[in-house]
């Protein structure tokens, strides 16, 4: 069954100027950790606006459990939990008077769903009477998840949850979500990180309001058509040069200690492209590089995502 | 209505934790209740008068000491020549000169006619008018001082006098803040009333928590009422606080009309004002345009809706506006039932006007909140 679907949705904003969201169907199925992932103005926020029922799309059809996002938008308000990507929660009440005003309107209390936010709930519970405004990025962070939890949704979405949040808070937190998997509760998540790409069960990866590609994050990664080499040297700078006014790299990013290169292979042999390899190191070697590392690597979701973006460049 | 009830819950919490915004609401209004009236005073008191005096005569001296006894004005400058008076208008010292010709007691005595020069500062229209006026009434004054002690009054009047008395009705001793007080009372509650109310709303907005208030199944009337209410009653006890503790007690006003008349009536003015401020509130996207919005609006009122000046005073266009304005028909009804004790017969068609714009004001702000989401 299928919990969130998507049909040709299309939102512009700036009457038509400005194309937020682009022809965008997908599906996500009951119980999944279902991730969009892309840059700022990717159109991320705009789906999940029309999907929560806060924005009306200008053509297309979604539902939620069934129930259409124009017409059915009460049922849909009562079942599902958002968190915005900003923080939206009343920052002059108190950690607990937040949750209890949330639980108070969704008809419920604490106590009937505080096995669902238990694991949540516990960490920020030492400032329960601390005003939310006052409480830190991460501690925001599960205040708000505590929030969109207490009416046990039965679909959670989740806007850049993690962004702004630091690294040992965004583990947590995404540990959370897998713990709220479990409980059958599925889940859509966006992300611009995209090393938390793989702790989705299926993503969407979105560029300029279109979907670039949907997949599991390995199948996404085995689609990379080519080998993928990484490659370091004394002088990262002048590297980055050399390899880009070489004709045999295909295409060549930085990508923090290493750069990521492929290359120009006519055939797809392998011998051939070792050969090939060897050549460029041989080259670089002459033109002055010193500690020269190449190996070859699999290729990560980033990766994917700057080859689907050359590629629509390309076409487009 | 369990709902309302929490919202009304939060609301309540929220307004008394805003440490900026309670002494705002509660404090602000008493002080400019204090404040305001005592500024909007309309006697002009401490006029600069220079006298220019060529006569040195017993009536000249007699004539400028009623002058500066009368309490109105103040002796800037006892200046030999009209050129050297002048000078004192120029740099600002005085803002009026009177010049007495020399021979003054002599062809008054003689020739039973006398004139006096009066030359005024008009920069200050309402000082120099009220001025000028001022010193006429004075110079009438002692003109007829003079005729009384020279002329034996004959036993019988000679030709028909018409002798005019007049009664200050409803405010006998002509006391200015009588008039201001209940007037100011009505801009303070209309401030708390639109500014608050569109503020609050607007906030919600900005910080992104009317976002998260809309995933809810928080219908839309609830929401409404749950912001209306609090600023309603707010702006309840900010007026019963003007008008039984500080205009009582330190104005001395109280009432005559019935009480009830008139928080009846305060009780639908509110409800028309609060659907402004909501209304304001759809427009604008945060408290900064919120804010410029309702002070254009405050200003409109404040000085269009007859709290300073009289409506009748005012040219055509200007009494339109005037009218389209649902604070001049509350100052006009406060000013009736506190002073006047007019009863609801005489305001029944102010009653009629303003349901009418808290009709419209309500359903235009509802109507535009449904268009905007």
């Amino acid at each position: 069954m299928k919990d969130v679907v998507l049909n040709n949705i299309v939102k512009t904003y700036n009457k038509g100027k400005v194309k937020a969201v682009n022809d965008v169907s997908f599906t996500v199925n009951k119980g999944e950790l279902f991730g969009l992932i892309g840059p700022d103005g990717a159109g991320k926020t705009s789906i999940f606006r029309i999907l929560t029922t806060l924005l009306l799309p200008d053509s297309g059809t979604a539902s939620v459990k069934g129930f259409d996002v124009i017409k059915d938008y009460k049922n849909i308000r009562s079942s599902v939990g958002y968190m915005p990507g900003k923080f939206s929660l009343y920052q002059d009440l108190t950690v607990e008077e937040n949750l209890n005003f949330f639980a108070s309107v969704f008809n419920t209390t604490i106590q009937d769903n505080y096995d669902l936010i238990k694991d949540i709930y516990v960490q920020i519970e030492p400032f329960k009477d601390r005003r939310a405004g006052k409480l830190s990025g991460g501690m925001k962070q599960k205040l708000a998840l505590c929030c969109a939890l207490i009416h046990r949704p039965t679909v959670l979405f989740l806007d850049e949850p993690t962004t702004g949040v630091d690294t040992v808070s965004r583990k947590e937190f995404w540990e959370m979500l897998k713990s709220l998997k479990q409980q059958g509760i599925t889940i859509l998540v966006s992300t611009p990180y995209m090393d938390e790409a793989t702790l989705c069960e299926r993503i969407a990866l979105m560029q300029n309001g279109e979907i670039m590609s949907i997949d599991t994050p390995k199948n996404i990664i085995n689609q990379f058509p080519e080998n993928l080499f990484a490659i370091k040297a004394n002088d990262m700078g002048k590297l980055l040069q050399d390899l880009r006014k070489n004709h045999e790299i295909k295409t060549c990013n930085a990508f923090g200690e290493f750069h990521h290169i492929t290359i120009n292979s006519g055939e797809p042999i392998i011998e051939n492209r070792k050969f090939k390899i060897s050549n460029i190191e041989k080259m670089l070697i002459e033109s002055g590089h010193k500690e020269l590392v190449i190996k070859e690597i699999t290729p990560t979701i980033e990766d994917c995502f700057i080859r689907l973006m050359d590629q629509s460049i390309d076409n487009g | 209505m369990r709902t309302l009830k929490f919202l009304l819950q939060k609301e309540f919490k929220q307004i008394f934790r805003n440490k900026a915004l309670l002494p705002l609401i509660f404090v602000v209004p008493i002080v400019q209740l204090l404040i305001l009236p005592l500024a909007a005073d309309y006697e002009v008191k401490n006029i600069n008068i220079s006298i220019v005096d060529h006569d040195h005569s017993a009536f000249s001296r007699h004539l400028i000491s009623k002058i500066t006894a009368s309490g109105y004005f103040r002796l800037a400058d006892y200046s030999p020549s009209f050129n050297t008076a002048f000078k004192q208008i120029e740099q600002d010292q005085s803002d009026l000169i009177l010049e007495i010709p020399q021979g003054f007691e002599k062809n008054l005595v003689r020739e039973n006619e006398q004139k006096l020069f009066i030359a005024v500062n008009a920069i200050n229209g309402v000082k120099a008018g009220l001025g000028g006026a001022y010193l006429n009434q004075i110079i009438t004054a002692y003109n007829a001082d003079i005729r009384l002690q020279w002329f034996q009054p004959d036993k019988f009047n000679t030709a028909p006098v018409i002798t005019v008395a007049s009664s200050n009705w409803f405010n006998p001793f002509m006391n200015y803040r009588f008039f201001m007080v209940p007037g100011i009372l009505v801009i303070l509650v209309t401030m708390v009333g639109s500014y608050m109310c569109a503020l609050n709303i607007v906030k919600e907005k900005e910080v992104g928590t009317i976002e998260q208030i809309n995933v809810t199944p928080i219908k839309k009337y609830q929401f409404i009422l749950g912001k209306l209410i609090p600023f309603w009653a707010i702006g309840m006890f900010v007026f019963s606080v003007g008008l039984f503790v500080v205009a009582r007690l330190v104005y001395g006003i109280v009432p005559v009309g019935n009480l009830f008349l008139l928080y009846g009536y305060l009780s639908i003015y509110l409800v028309a004002l609060l659907g402004l401020g909501l209304l304001i509130s759809t427009f604008a996207e945060t408290q900064q345009q919120a804010m410029s919005v309702a002070f254009f609006f405050i200003m409109i009122f404040m000085l269009m809706s007859g709290l300073f000046t009289s409506l009748d005073g005012m040219p055509q266009w200007a009494y339109f506006i005037a009218k389209c304005i649902p604070v001049t028909y509350f100052i006009e009804v406060v000013r009736m039932i506190i002073l006047k004790g007019s009863g609801f017969a005489d305001i029944k068609y102010h009653f009629v006007i303003m349901i009418g714009f808290a009709a419209l004001l309500n359903g235009l702000a509802i109507w535009n909140y449904k268009k905007t989401s």
